[in-house]
């Protein structure tokens, strides 16, 4: 109900739907107070028992009016309908209930609680075991539940974002306003959050003077100051979520959940990174445990002070108050100014007087509550043990404040019991930078959170060495907070503390009587805090519970651990930018355009994107385009765009010894203009990398890597470098991206260079031959290498000519009757060459596996040496490179089978070694594989067996040499 | 996390990349015998507290910065460059 003249928010009409009915709201509203200014209160039912349930708070923790907004795809469940604001055309939904909130048949979960207790699932569905997963599980997760996902994929944008301050203040009530002004005049860089989507926190929600205005006047003001200067960023609707190392700090900005769609990202994660931080979160009033005190209508008086004094709007038409505070007064004179009827003001304290017109019930309690969708009476037990009944639309209550320490826990700091204000505050020095102040530091106060505010931002200029000095505060409410304990009403029936997770009271106790003692037992034997809520409302009741049933002090009974984030975070808003192709950057070559031009399917190889095949008109499978092109190289000539290989710069008067040290073989001794292979091992002792290296001068040389491990060995380099030999004079870099290098491969590629080549004299270029060349004026350079098998060169010009000097290649190659190759004609023709990729050298293999032993040089030390010289790792029983061919039935072979002696049983103890890489052979015509057998190099000829459990092959084949073409390399070097 | 990179200065820890303990410098003589090696390439202490850790700054410098910090608490206490921690 809607009071006219109350509220601080403007008259501009908004429409809304909720449950598929038109309502009308204002702007400001959150969906919460317009549908209570409706007198819609049935919002949501409850998790387990499908209790109606109202809004308890108005605010981001509220655990009872969880709603689902939007439809389809954009639909978001679990959305607190206290912390979304209403907008024109917001289309809002309840959730947990069929067919409706008001009547939903899963209510009989209520009638059935007493078999519904603590543990229920633990002790019930044990048996028999089989059942759980088919039947028990399913059913459960059917009934439980809050709201679902589309299970579509989600087409709104996400941003993420990063900020850096002197100072973040976390909450903008009075002590977060007094501490972002007090900073800002110093002169420091100031980031104030507030998660509301106005900042001034419990000045909107109270009538309360500062310097003799009312405070949201106040908050306005400072404010208005805060907003001119350029030192001071104000971010709203932005909850700081989690406290991380070295004065980290995430928070979730909703960009747009509070309007139409549009451009904007719906919401933003921010990591702010603040050299000082200041906890300005406030506190989270504590409802109160009594019988039925979950029925809509009942909510914190904090809320109802809320909705009345922001959102002008009544929880009732009468409203009985229930607390143990002098806020329970502050209400009642609240709601009675606005002309709503309080019947009566329960105060558990004895000495409580009224602070106005109204009756008090002091050393009362409210014992119960009854009514069908909503609250329609309350039952008190007056001191003297007495009852009656008051008929009221809503009851206020209140147990306190607990001080909003969650932040400052999220170092795995303990917050300590303060048995004055009955509520853990913070420990200074929880999160190093950050200090907690006003209301979540304990201190109660309107004057107390100013003055607080204002020393930690004193503080934080001192730290920062800026010079500052307090300025008078402006005379604000200075009231003692006077608390009695009241946790849990006694009395029979279902006295509600987690109101998301419907754990009560007897729930608590029922734990402490099974034994589950701790704390943390507690919380999982009866779910209790572990809603999305987090317990923000009720952990602090159930704790004090549960020292009561085991007889302990609540300090001694200890808090549950308090993790990030505060709220809910999306996923989608923490990894934003990374969906779909944001997953990883992608790399491309200078020919990628021609290859994606001729129709080559691309694959993937790391980063890299790379032609699989170039497929001519007619073929109509991968294998008829790599057999044709693999024949092409064999008999004419191919061209491939090798660029995606690591290129590596290494230059110095140490530049040898550097590469003598890295690789097993030597490089000081190489000639330049020459290239030469060479092998790389872990200090380990196992293969880390192969590739070759080129010496283009005295003191400069050209390493390459492969594809996938480029970034690693340039890792590796750099730590050999920096941190064992900063005594070599050598410095190197990645020349990756710098170069587009093609290999032209087959016995064409001299003719194909002659025509191309400024002054190309092939005798000049023997095998493994490197040098500076000259390509149509353009400088290149020139490398006498083969990866085919075939007589080749690969070719490198700047990167800026690479598609031109790509498209002129393959145009000079088809007229020699040749074309382009892609990674399959590549890959069958380096295993017909017994050439190994990381396939082979996959990180358990040593030089000795595959057959390199005699290229560890023991002329030198080098990394891996001395541990690649340990017995077990040149064990003859040990897995050998081998080449395999089938020579039974079955002519296929597949990599990842494993290989078995004839006539034993494939089983893991009879395993002789695997297969790494296979292929159809056009060359040969046969399938050939390379794979690893134990004592392979010495059993050549032998007959094995093949066995693919995945696939269900069963092949026998023979073991032969590694190389099956071209033995001696004649082709190559010819 | 933030780590101060002697070079760049201080840089969130999404820059750097974590190698293991700062024993991979005191690589030992070929010589020095099985009981060395092993204890250079395999044998770790995993501490509740302090520690000496080496970090690759991949995303910054391509610096290799010894980092002493407390696995408990996840302060840093200092950094420097391997190389001159190794000098």
């Amino acid at each position: 109900m809607r009071i006219p003249g109350k509220g601080l928010i403007d008259e501009t009409q908004v429409s809304f739907r909720f449950d598929g009915h038109a309502y009308e709201g204002r702007a400001g509203d959150t969906l919460a107070s317009a549908l209570l200014a409706n007198d819609v209160r049935l919002m949501a039912r409850s998790f387990k028992y499908h209790r109606p349930r109202g809004p308890l708070t108005a605010g981001s923790e509220e655990p009872n009016a969880l709603v689902t907004v939007g439809e389809g795809a954009r639909r978001d469940p679990n959305v607190r309908a206290t912390v979304q604001e209403v907008y024109d055309g917001l289309v809002a939904r309840s959730q947990n209930a069929f067919p409706s909130t008001s009547f939903d048949v899963m209510a009989v979960n209520d009638l059935l609680s007493p078999f519904l207790s603590a543990g229920f699932y633990y002790k019930t569905f044990m048996w028999p075991r089989a059942f759980w997963e088919k039947l028990y599980e399913p059913v459960i997760r059917r009934a439980a539940g809050l709201g679902a996902l589309s299970g579509e994929p989600d087409p709104d944008q996400y941003e993420k974002a990063f900020a850096f301050c002197d100072l973040l203040v976390i909450g903008a009530g009075p002590t977060g306003l007094m501490a972002a002004l007090t900073a800002a005049r110093g002169g420091a860089d100031v980031i104030l959050c507030d998660e509301d989507n106005r900042m001034g926190g419990r000045l909107l929600a109270e009538n309360e003077e500062i310097g003799g205005m009312p405070g949201h006047v106040w908050a306005e003001e400072v404010l208005d100051e805060l907003r001119d200067m350029e030192n001071v960023r104000l971010m709203t609707r932005t909850t700081v979520t989690g406290a991380y190392d070295q004065g980290t700090y995430g928070a979730l900005e909703r960009v747009r959940h509070h309007r139409p769609r549009g451009p904007l990202p719906k919401s933003c994660f921010w990591r702010i990174v603040a050299k000082r931080a200041v906890l300005a979160a406030g506190a989270l009033e504590r409802p109160v445990a009594f019988r039925n005190n979950d029925r809509p209508g009942v909510m914190t008086a904090g809320a109802t002070r809320a909705y009345l004094n922001r959102w002008g709007v009544a929880a009732g038409k009468s409203v009985v108050v229930f607390g143990n505070t002098d806020d329970t007064h502050r209400t009642a004179r609240d709601l009675i100014a606005a002309g709503v009827h309080v019947p009566v003001v329960v105060d558990n304290r004895h000495d409580a007087e009224p602070q106005g017109d109204y009756r008090v019930i002091a050393g009362g309690h409210v014992v119960n509550s009854s009514g069908r969708r909503g609250v329609e009476a309350v039952e008190v037990a007056h001191a003297n043990g007495r009852r009656e009944s008051f008929a009221c639309e809503s009851l206020a209550m209140s147990g306190g404040w607990n001080p909003s320490v969650h932040l400052a826990c999220h170092m795995n700091g303990r917050p300590v019991w303060n048995d004055a204000i009955q509520a853990f505050v913070p420990k200074p020095g929880m999160i190093p930078g950050m200090t907690a102040a006003g209301a979540a530091n304990g201190t109660f106060s309107t004057h107390g959170c100013l003055e607080d505010g204002q020393q930690a931002a004193l503080d934080a200029l001192s730290d920062l060495g800026r010079k500052a000095e307090a300025d008078t505060l402006p005379p604000a409410g200075d009231a003692p907070y006077r608390i009695r304990p009241l946790w849990a009403v006694p009395g029979r029936g279902r006295a509600w503390l987690d109101f998301q997770n419907d754990v009560t009271v007897k729930d608590v106790k029922l734990a402490a009587q099974e034994n589950f003692r701790s704390v943390e037992h507690m919380k999982r034997y009866t779910t209790q805090g572990m809603a999305t809520d987090q317990g923000k409302n009720s952990n602090v009741a159930a704790l004090a519970v549960l020292a009561d049933a085991t007889g302990r002090a609540i300090e001694e009974t200890g808090t549950t651990t308090f993790r990030p984030p505060y709220t809910p975070v999306p996923i989608a808003a923490m990894g934003a930018g990374g969906g779909g192709i944001g997953f990883a950057p992608q790399r491309f070559t200078t020919s990628d355009a021609a290859a994606r031009q001729s129709g080559a399917p691309m694959i993937e190889a790391g980063l890299w994107y790379r032609p699989s095949y170039f497929p001519k008109p007619g073929e109509t499978t991968w294998r008829q385009s790599c057999d044709r092109e693999v024949r092409m190289v064999r008999d004419a000539v191919g061209i491939c765009d090798v660029s995606t290989l690591g290129k590596i710069d290494i230059q110095g008067p140490d530049a040898g010894a550097f590469l003598d040290f890295v690789y097993t073989n030597m490089f000081s001794t190489l000639k330049v203009g020459r290239t030469r292979y060479g092998l790389m091992l872990r200090e380990d002792g196992h293969v880390m990398d192969d590739g070759t290296t080129a010496r283009l001068g005295a003191h400069h040389y050209l390493m390459t890597t492969t594809t996938a491990a480029a970034g690693n060995v340039m890792k590796h380099l750099d730590f050999v470098s920096q941190a064992l030999r900063p005594d070599l004079d050598v410095r190197f870099t990645s020349v990756t991206e710098q170069w587009a290098q093609f290999a032209v491969a087959g016995p064409k590629s001299r003719e194909l260079l002659q025509g191309l080549l400024d002054a190309f004299t092939p005798e000049d270029w023997p095998f493994m031959a490197c040098g500076d060349i000259s390509v149509m004026g353009v400088k290149g350079r020139l490398f006498r290498i083969s990866f085919s098998g075939e007589h080749a060169y690969e070719i490198a010009v700047p990167s800026r000519y690479g598609d031109s000097l790509y498209r002129e290649l393959i145009a000079r190659a088809e007229t020699l009757g040749g074309g382009a190759y892609g990674m399959e004609a590549l890959n069958v023709m380096r295993i017909e060459k017994g050439f190994i990729t990381h396939a082979e050298i996959h990180g358990r293999t040593t030089a000795f596996d595959i057959g390199m032993e005699r290229m560890v040089s023991d002329k030198k030390d080098c990394i891996g040496k001395t541990m690649s010289e340990r017995p077990g790792l040149m064990d003859p029983m040990r897995e050998q490179l081998v080449g395999l061919k089938p020579v039974g039935a079955v002519k296929q072979l597949t990599a990842g089978a494993h290989l078995y002696n004839a006539g034993e049983e494939p089983v893991r103890e009879n395993d002789q070694g695997y297969i790494t890489s296979n292929c159809y052979s056009p060359t040969l015509d046969t399938v050939l594989a390379l794979g690893f057998l134990k004592n392979g190099r010495a059993r050549h000829g032998e007959k094995i067996r093949m066995v693919d459990s995945l696939r269900g092959l069963d092949a026998l084949c023979e073991v032969c040499d590694p190389v099956f073409l071209d033995p001696k390399g004649e082709k190559m070097r010819g | 996390m933030r780590i101060t990179c002697p070079i760049c200065g201080e840089r969130d820890i999404r820059e750097f990349t974590y190698q293991g303990a700062a024993v991979a410098l005191d690589r030992p003589d070929p010589e020095a015998g099985d009981e060395a090696w092993d204890h250079y390439v395999h044998l770790r202490e995993n501490p509740a507290g302090r520690t000496r850790d080496l970090w690759y700054h991949s995303g910054g410098c391509s610096a290799w910065v010894v980092v002493t910090r407390d696995t408990v608490t996840h302060e840093v206490f200092d950094t420097e460059l391997a190389e001159e921690a190794k000098a």
